[in-house]
């Protein structure tokens, strides 16, 4: 009835991070398993990016571990790895969305060129094949094939997230995080954008951490949600669990203070 | 045929509203619940009951504050709802539990006849054939609860609430499954579409489903019940806020 | 002796006679002192261990500004001894200004004999080109190079380049050759074409222009490579594999021309375009002229008719 799979695909233990005296992230802990979308929510300070900088090894914690299963089923602890491993699963395995798309993109080159990075950088040494493969995953994120050679600094805000999501995808990485991945944009483009990013993760059984304070977008998305406060993790269920029926004060004011359009 | 589907045991629900000083409401006391295959229960209660909260419950949208809720597919082990991991309950709707509610959850551009096909659609990935026929099966639904075809290209966001009830519960059902739970699911429907849907859920149960469900209209609920259950029997004593 | 004739020392009369006596006095040999060639020799050793990476060294302050050659200068300084025989060109040419100066100041600090003649050098300090006659297992040729990270312009935080060049991770270099085909329909770059070095680093082999890129792949000479400015030393031992970086669809390609060159009619050697009048008149000569002059000396040889020269050299 359960289908088994042997072992989560990310696993987090008691991960903590200072920063001086400030705790950030207090023992978070939690299990992903492939495929599932799981959100992060909270307000500014309650320590979401932290933890999402921690889970993809942009930061060390002063505590806890993270561990992640290989394409052949192997567990690693990613700290434990050399520094070579990461960068090497950051580009293939792992994908990481940015807030800021400027952060997660080459602004001075074509979008033809940001998407064919990373298979560039894997040895890909075609240019008709990486060209082509690019027009199809611009297509793929609704982002017109003829704007290939075109730069990102002409294209409009959700344009460049779509194109970060493509850059990040073209390796069909199996774990792939966000941080934000809606803020910032107009309504309509956010709908598209979360609609898009709905039916990616559905066809390519991405399992998928998204940090946000919008909890339309984690009701939308997510399967699981978390909720942080000040380094912490208050709660943690299935979404509707979480929104619907909130145990903890700070999730009942959370879902309380949403406004209803 | 008799072996239950659905045990619930001493369950309680309470609900503690921290930001109104702690006030806690008891909504569901000790309840004691089966269901088999082939049943349909129907809860009769006013308002304010917690009949909606039951369903909520077996459905894994609320938390029991206490007790036990079991559900057993057929030829498998029984499984604790109330502890299970999330993937497992995850799993468990996907294939076993459905829930038919009041509201259509509208997912932006998308188009009637998708919404209505996708829990056949997410099956089906890649498989061209089995996307066609997924599509095929939610015109057929549609049809019959009387959506014109010209609507099914469009997203249901400007339907009315009838018609979008109506996607709602075509989307819901479309899947067979062993649990239906059925929140007031005729409640914005004119007589004709309601009979329609209340044969779905006859021919539903007649398959081998069983249903639990919640009807404002008792005529509708004396329908389709094979058992009914006063709420009264559930009903807890009122608590004093603490 | 056609030898002693070779052997030309191309510098103007000094002033004082004494000139070399007193530079003699006053510096050590070749300029810089000991422990200063030590510590740019154990660079130059690290760099030959480990082809194409860039090994930083405490680049001294010269008697010439930076942009001049500064590093190859001091490469030449550390290995240089006194039975070497120096040639130094620019561009290809014995005679511009800046051989000129470098000849003069190893001329003024070591003594040692100089040349012309790429086939009697042992030693070959270079600006922007590589000669024509291929090189010996017995010669060192010195490149002066003014940017030594092959990915500057593209990730300009150094930082970060160590970490890629550590990790191998060349993706970013072939994204600019991507954007080059995506914008001109071919790889634009004509010079410091990027290589990769002994099937491990990629290297900036300094503005060569691109024809001369195949001439370092299993060169049996000894490749150093000096930046003073950016303080780096890298180098290419004999022998080994050095590729230019392209696409399998659009693979690295060398120049061509349409005409010989003009003086000495090669087909195979890399021609300077030369405007002769205010019309647009254009002739093609060799870049470097001693290979020019030997091809024109030995057709003399086998033609004694013919007029004597008519060098239109730079």
């Amino acid at each position: 009835m359960v289908v088994a799979r042997s072992a989560p695909i990310l696993r987090a233990t008691k991960l903590t991070k200072r920063y001086g005296q400030r705790t950030a992230l207090i023992d978070a802990s939690f299990e992903l398993w492939s495929g599932e979308v799981l959100a992060i929510v909270g307000e500014s300070g309650s320590g979401k990016s932290t933890l999402l900088n921690v889970l993809a090894a942009r930061d060390r914690p002063d505590a806890g571990t993270v561990e992640f299963q290989l394409k052949d089923g192997t567990i690693e602890d990613v700290f434990q790895m050399t520094e070579a491993q990461r960068r090497l699963l950051a580009r293939t395995d792992w994908g990481f969305v940015h807030q800021n798309s400027a952060d997660g993109l080459r602004m001075d080159v074509s979008a033809g060129a940001n998407v064919g990075e990373r298979l560039m950088a894997l040895g890909d040494r075609h240019y008709g094949q990486l060209r082509a493969t690019a027009c199809d995953w611009l297509a793929r994120v609704e982002i017109d094939p003829s704007r290939v050679d075109d730069l990102p600094k002409h294209f409009s805000g959700g344009m460049r997230q779509r194109l970060q999501i493509a850059r990040n995808l073209v390796t069909r990485p199996r774990l792939v995080f966000m941080d934000e991945p809606t803020s910032g944009l107009d309504v309509s483009v956010q709908a598209k954008l979360l609609d898009l990013l709905r039916q990616l993760t559905q066809q390519m059984d991405l399992a998928s951490v998204i940090v946000t304070h919008d909890l339309a977008v984690a009701r939308l998305l997510a399967h699981r949600m978390i909720v942080m406060q000040r380094g912490c993790i208050v709660e943690t269920g299935l979404t509707d669990q979480v929104l619907d029926d909130p145990q903890h004060p700070y999730t009942q004011l959370l879902v309380s203070s949403v406004l209803q359009p | 045929m008799s072996i239950p589907i659905l045990r619930l045991t001493n369950v309680s629900k309470q609900f503690t509203l921290h930001h109104q000083n702690g006030l806690t409401l008891s909504v569901l006391n000790d309840v004691n619940l089966e269901v088999a295959a082939g049943e349909c229960v129907v809860l009769d209660g006013a308002s304010g009951m917690g009949k909606s909260t039951l369903l909520k419950l077996i459905y894994s949208n609320y938390r029991v504050s206490a007790g036990s809720i079991q559900y057993t597919e057929k030829g498998c082990k029984p499984l604790e709802l109330t502890t299970a991991n999330p993937r497992a309950l995850i799993d468990v709707r996907r294939h076993h539990i459905g829930y038919v509610s009041q509201f259509l959850r509208v997912i932006p551009r998308i188009s009637t006849l998708d919404l209505v096909a996708e829990p056949l659609l997410s099956e089906a990935g890649h498989n061209e054939q089995a996307i066609q026929q997924a599509r095929e099966i939610a015109s057929v639904w549609l049809t019959r609860l009387r959506i014109p075809e010209r609507l099914w290209g469009l997203a249901p966001a400007t339907f009315s609430g009838g018609e979008q009830q109506r996607v709602n519960i075509a989307r819901s059902m479309i899947k067979p499954r062993s649990l239906l739970l059925l929140d007031e699911p005729t409640a914005s429907l004119d007589a004709l579409n309601t009979q329609t849907v209340v044969t779905l859920i006859q021919e539903a149960i007649a398959a081998g489903a069983a249903a639990v469900g919640i009807f404002h209209d008792q005529a509708i609920g004396k329908q389709l019940a094979t058992r009914r259950i006063d709420m009264n029997n559930f009903r807890s004593i009122p608590c004093a806020a603490q | 002796m056609s030898d002693t004739e070779q052997r030309v020392t191309a510098i103007p009369a000094l002033k004082h006679s004494n000139e070399s006596q007193d530079v003699s006095q006053h510096f050590n040999f070749a300029y810089l002192d000991e422990r200063t060639k030590r510590m740019i020799r154990r660079a130059i050793l690290k760099a030959v261990a480990v082809p194409g990476y860039q090994v930083p060294f405490g680049s001294r302050e010269m008697p010439l500004p930076y942009g001049w050659g500064t590093g190859g200068i001091q490469v030449t300084a550390s290995v240089i001894g006194p039975n070497d025989i120096l040639k130094v060109i620019d561009q290809g040419s014995d005679d511009t200004v800046n051989a000129v100066n470098i000849r003069r100041f190893f001329q003024r600090t070591t003594n040692v004999e100089i040349t012309t003649h790429t086939q009697a050098a042992t030693l070959i300090q270079t600006r922007h080109r590589i000669p024509e006659m291929p090189l010996r297992q017995d010669q060192v040729i010195i490149y002066q190079v003014p940017v030594p990270e092959p990915m500057q312009r593209l990730e300009p935080r150094e930082r970060e380049t160590r970490s890629l060049h550590g990790l191998a991770e060349y993706g970013l270099m072939h994204v600019k050759l991507y954007e080059d085909v995506s914008r001109y329909g071919h790889i634009a770059t004509t010079y410091d074409y990027p290589v990769l070095v002994n099937h491990r680093y990629v290297m900036a082999p300094s503005p060569i222009p691109k024809f001369d890129n195949p001439k370092m792949h299993m060169n049996p000479a000894l490749q150093l490579f000096g930046a003073g400015r950016e303080k780096r030393i890298y180098a290419v031992p004999p022998y080994t594999a050095v590729e230019s970086l392209g696409f399998e669809d659009y693979p690295f390609e060398v120049q061509q021309w349409e005409a010989p060159c003009e003086i000495c009619g090669s087909r195979s050697s890399f021609l300077d375009e030369v405007i002769t009048d205010d019309s647009g008149g254009r002739i093609f000569v060799c870049s470097d002229s001693d290979y020019c002059q030997s091809r024109q000396s030995s057709a003399e040889q086998n033609l004694p008719a013919q007029p004597s020269d008519q060098r239109n050299g730079k």
